[in-house]
């Protein structure tokens, strides 16, 4: 449609119409990181979107082939870093099940209430950003103060706010203090309502709606063939859920609902969050009755996987050789391969582990549940407004850590 | 998922599809199978199709580098059946200048994967619709993920004050890329000593 040179003299200037490219990104502040998309459009229409990622490559996956596996753990943290231990969480199921180590109760549910954590810290931070991804800015500035406190409770934990390295092959790095899940337990009690301030401002808003339902709809048959999982899919009406489809860690003695949405829409997308948020909270209150009924109990499998106590290393010869070789050579794996995948708060994140019974992996590939769902914003995209774009990225819940690893 | 109902399924799988399947074997509560390159695109066809298997969710394409073997490659795929709650992993041995048929037209999530995998092992796929570099720079050469790619890479950026742009030079490294050897002696490492290199060759 460039005017082409047969009709020039019938055609006036203005009505020689082409479609126009523009980029969006990588410092467009909606591109949530470093996505540079190209898109193609025909007048506000967009009529092809072809992301371009990798601006944020680090070779995660060849670094991780050079170092120890307890080494690697830290690069973790790094990858989806607004939800750090949930990321964990996977690399340290991938290495028990290799070696067959069983985690301690106290330990396991640690864990738990951490990645419920995460899975807050996540969800707080994607839905405020589409609110101010579609205009409202005061959503954000509520929800990043709950997320100060959450990550005062990693901090406490484990002493990093965000790169936390806490959960260990085994269990979990340290023991939490008492008034540390006591005040978590007091936390859990305050913010629902915060939670419901955030709600109000949101679920009814005439703008809110306005630029998200019916925007970026995603039938149970796309989410299939597009390869979704996490909110992608349930927004769809799916209720899959790795926590309860496949259950790891003690996942199967809590009780929580799965929440799902009926159109499959960035609102939908955002209801289910919304919900998901409190039934993470009830199952961070059920973690921390249980964690009170087995205090004082070891958080780590003791043994070749994780480091003697401090009173060992200082009367036994053999916990103090343990010691330097665990933090110098690393344990090692027993030969073989493994899947394994968590529900993080952004979908499945799995860690493929070929092992061949050295202190290092011989292959890691990290499946992030972002690059599948960033694939398909062609698909998304494409008849929609250029406005839309932002929309859909947003509920989309991209983070670049780990989409370009 | 009990390792039974996994044999099942795989002898089940080994049955119906004969012809396309190497092997089959449970291994550490995970089904594996193996199959050949050309068969990849109707073999996937029929785990997503089929009744008993439904696999229609496809998880990761991935692969993995053994320089030694003839076929070097490994090509992996993941798929995951949320209706029968199943995983199966899809292995194909490949050589380095192998073709592979694409299965986005079975699968469109695997458009992104395969190119991945064309970035990072430089496995080629056929009748993919769009096999470009994903992660790497624009204008990246070699593929890092082989195991005869080094760490750190062959160039280096950096913006140039007198030229005013970013430039690409050959890595320079001010220390020895530290790489610890933590194969112990007594355990069948064998070194060779500073000296003893021409000790076969005499006799």
């Amino acid at each position: 449609m460039d005017g082409s040179s047969t009709k020039g003299d019938v055609l006036t200037g203005e009505q020689r119409i082409r479609n126009f490219n523009i980029n969006f990104g990588p410092q467009h502040p909606a591109a949530h990181g470093v996505l540079r998309l190209v898109l193609e459009l025909d007048g506000e229409i967009v009529e092809r979107c072809d992301p371009h990622i990798g601006l944020l490559h680090r070779g995660t996956e060849k670094l991780m082939e050079s170092r120890t596996y307890l080494q690697n753990l830290p690069y973790f943290d790094r990858l989806d870093y607004v939800s750090p231990m949930n990321q964990e969480h996977a690399w340290c199921l991938a290495i028990e099940r290799l070696t067959g180590t069983v985690v301690p109760r106290r330990g396991s549910l640690i864990r738990v209430l951490y990645c419920e954590i995460g899975r807050i810290l996540n969800h707080l931070l994607n839905v405020t950003t589409q609110a101010m991804d579609v205009g409202a800015l005061t959503p954000p500035l509520w929800g990043f103060e709950e997320r100060e406190k959450l990550m005062v409770f990693y901090e406490r934990a484990c002493g990093a706010r965000l790169h936390a390295a806490y959960f260990r092959p085994g269990g979990v790095h340290q023991d939490l203090p008492q008034d540390l899940v006591d005040d978590i337990a007091q936390w859990c009690k305050e913010f629902p309502a915060a939670l419901q301030d955030i709600d109000d401002l949101l679920t009814e808003n005439r703008i809110f709606k306005q630029r998200n339902v019916d925007i970026g709809h995603v039938s149970q048959q796309d989410a299939l063939d597009y390869g979704f999982s996490g909110v992608m899919v349930r927004g769809s009406g799916m209720a899959w859920d790795l926590r309860r489809a496949q259950p790891y860690e003690c996942y199967d003695e809590f009780d929580f609902k799965i929440p799902v949405g009926k159109n499959g829409d960035c609102y939908d997308r955002y209801l289910c969050r919304m919900a998901e948020m409190r039934e993470s909270v009830k199952i961070m209150e059920q973690a921390i009755e249980k964690l009170n009924e087995c205090k004082g109990q070891d958080v780590m499998a003791r043994g070749k996987l994780s480091p003697p106590t401090r009173g060992d290393m200082k009367t036994s010869m053999e916990a103090l050789i343990h010691h330097f070789k665990l933090y110098t050579e690393g344990f090692h794996v027993p030969e073989g391969e493994i899947y394994a995948a968590v529900e993080a708060p952004k979908g499945e994140f799995g860690v493929y582990l070929v092992s061949d019974g050295t202190n290092k992996p011989y292959k890691a590939k990290l499946r992030a549940p972002g690059f599948p769902h960033l694939a398909a914003m062609d698909y998304l995209c494409t008849g929609h407004q250029l406005a839309d774009v932002s929309a859909i990225l947003g509920s989309l819940d991209i983070v670049f850590g780990e989409v370009d690893r | 998922m009990s390792d039974d109902a996994l044999q099942e399924l795989g002898s089940m799988i080994a049955v119906r599809q004969e012809e396309a399947i190497i092997e089959a074997s449970v291994r550490n509560g995970e089904l594996n199978v193996a199959v050949g390159a050309a068969t990849v695109p109707a073999f996937v066809k029929f785990l997503k199709t089929d009744g008993a298997c439904q696999f229609t969710t496809l998880v990761d394409i991935t692969a993995v580098d053994y320089p030694d073997r003839e076929r070097r490659f490994d090509l992996v795929y993941h798929f995951l059946s949320m209706t029968q709650n199943q995983r199966i992993r899809v292995r194909v041995a490949v050589r380095e200048d192998d073709i592979v048929p694409s299965i986005t037209e079975i699968h469109p999530s695997a458009n992104w994967f395969e190119r991945e995998v064309f970035d990072m092992y430089g496995i080629m796929f056929s009748g993919h619709p769009d096999l470009r570099r994903i992660l790497t720079d624009y204008g990246f050469r070699g593929h890092p993920l082989r195991k005869d790619f080094p760490t750190t890479g062959y160039v280096e950026v950096r913006y140039d004050e007198v030229e005013k742009r970013v430039i690409y030079e050959p890595v320079e490294l001010v220390q020895e890329y530290r790489q610890f050897d933590f194969m112990s002696p007594w355990e069948g490492a064998e070194y060779i000593l500073p000296g003893d290199e021409k000790e076969g060759e005499a006799r």
